[in-house]
């Protein structure tokens, strides 16, 4: 299929670089990402991915839009108060760019249903709120071998890797085990600064793209820990561990299981 | 001796474990991962783990919002 006269005005800037060129917007016109939570990571990713023109984007969300999302929630409007997220998001990107299929999910992510949902899609994206999912989508990976490129964000500090399985570590190489429930705080308890999900949104969202393109050097091994109170970037190594549990030679988890139900008997 | 701490070099006493550094910066062993030399130190290895003169030490927060 060749570009149409809008779609080359469109993606002109993407296909005057070297690195994107046609046949690069073309890969990213046939990529499928897909997306866990519709929220602070979600949005800024989802926008602009959906702006590159990536051809399929999914989206997973149970929540619906609050007042208190749209201080850093960017794809989500007063329109859309009360909405589910997933829905909302859809509206926002295919208002912004309708070569993308928006594929919205009304549901929560669990043991169940995520090899099912992420199984046909090229690159997975963590979202997520929450250390339970954030496990869980780990794992999911790791048993599919499907790249994952993880953000998470809380107060002032935002960190952001790539996980290829099978070539660099995990996310339990580094955090081999949750920390206890009530310990780490939510962005609802502990509050977060609206912009940061839209600096390391947009840093996941350049990471996907290189996936796609298959050009630089993704975040491979190491950990971008931001600090927006110091302006401070620091790269952060991860050495693979041989005796993880889920990527090493002799992974114990052999299934997925509920880990929210794990974690809070933790 | 000195320590290199999220990259920044630092003067703390000698014979420090990873434990008493944590206290020493008043962090909760819970809510991070520490990395000493490119090594991830488990959690139970912290009172024993000695740290040396010029050893390089990450700790990582635990975050988790999106």
């Amino acid at each position: 299929m060749d570009f149409t006269e809008e779609q080359l005005q469109r993606y002109s800037r993407h296909i005057i670089l070297p690195e994107v060129g046609g046949k690069g917007q073309k890969k990213i016109s046939n990529a499928k990402v897909f997306i866990i939570g519709a929220g602070g990571l979600g949005c800024p990713v989802g926008y602009y991915l959906s702006a590159a023109g990536v051809g399929t984007i999914a989206l997973i969300d149970n929540d619906n839009v609050e007042l208190s999302n749209l201080q850093r929630q960017i794809a989500h409007s007063m329109k859309t108060l009360g909405m589910n997220k997933a829905d909302s998001v859809k509206k926002t990107f295919e208002a912004l760019n309708s070569d993308v299929n928006v594929i919205a999910i009304k549901d929560r992510i669990n043991n169940k249903n995520i090899l099912d949902l992420i199984k046909n899609y090229d690159i997975i994206v963590d979202g997520s709120d929450n250390f339970p999912t954030r496990y869980l989508i780990n794992d999911a990976c790791v048993m599919l071998k499907k790249p994952l490129v993880s953000g998470a964000i809380l107060r002032f500090e935002g960190q952001v890797t790539t996980i290829l399985p099978g070539e660099g570590p995990c996310y339990r190489c580094l955090f081999e085990d949750p920390p206890p429930p009530g310990l780490v705080p939510s962005c609802q308890e502990a509050g977060v600064l609206g912009v940061l999900p839209g600096v390391i949104g947009a840093l996941q969202a350049t990471e996907v793209l290189k996936l796609i393109l298959g050009k630089g050097k993704p975040l491979i091994g190491q950990l971008l820990v931001y600090d927006a109170l110091e302006t401070n970037f620091r790269k952060v190594k991860i050495p693979k561990n041989p005796d993880c549990a889920i990527c090493g030679k002799n992974p114990k988890i052999k299934e997925l299981s509920d880990y929210s139900q794990e974690y809070c008997t933790l | 001796m000195r320590l290199k701490l999220n990259g920044t070099d630092l003067e703390f006493q000698d014979g420090i474990t990873v434990a008493g550094l944590l206290k020493n910066l008043e962090i909760e062993p819970a809510k991070v991962a520490v990395e000493v030399n490119l090594k991830i130190i488990k959690k139970q290895d912290y009172q024993e783990q000695i740290l040396k003169d010029g050893d390089s030490i990450e700790i990582v927060n635990f975050v988790g919002g999106g």
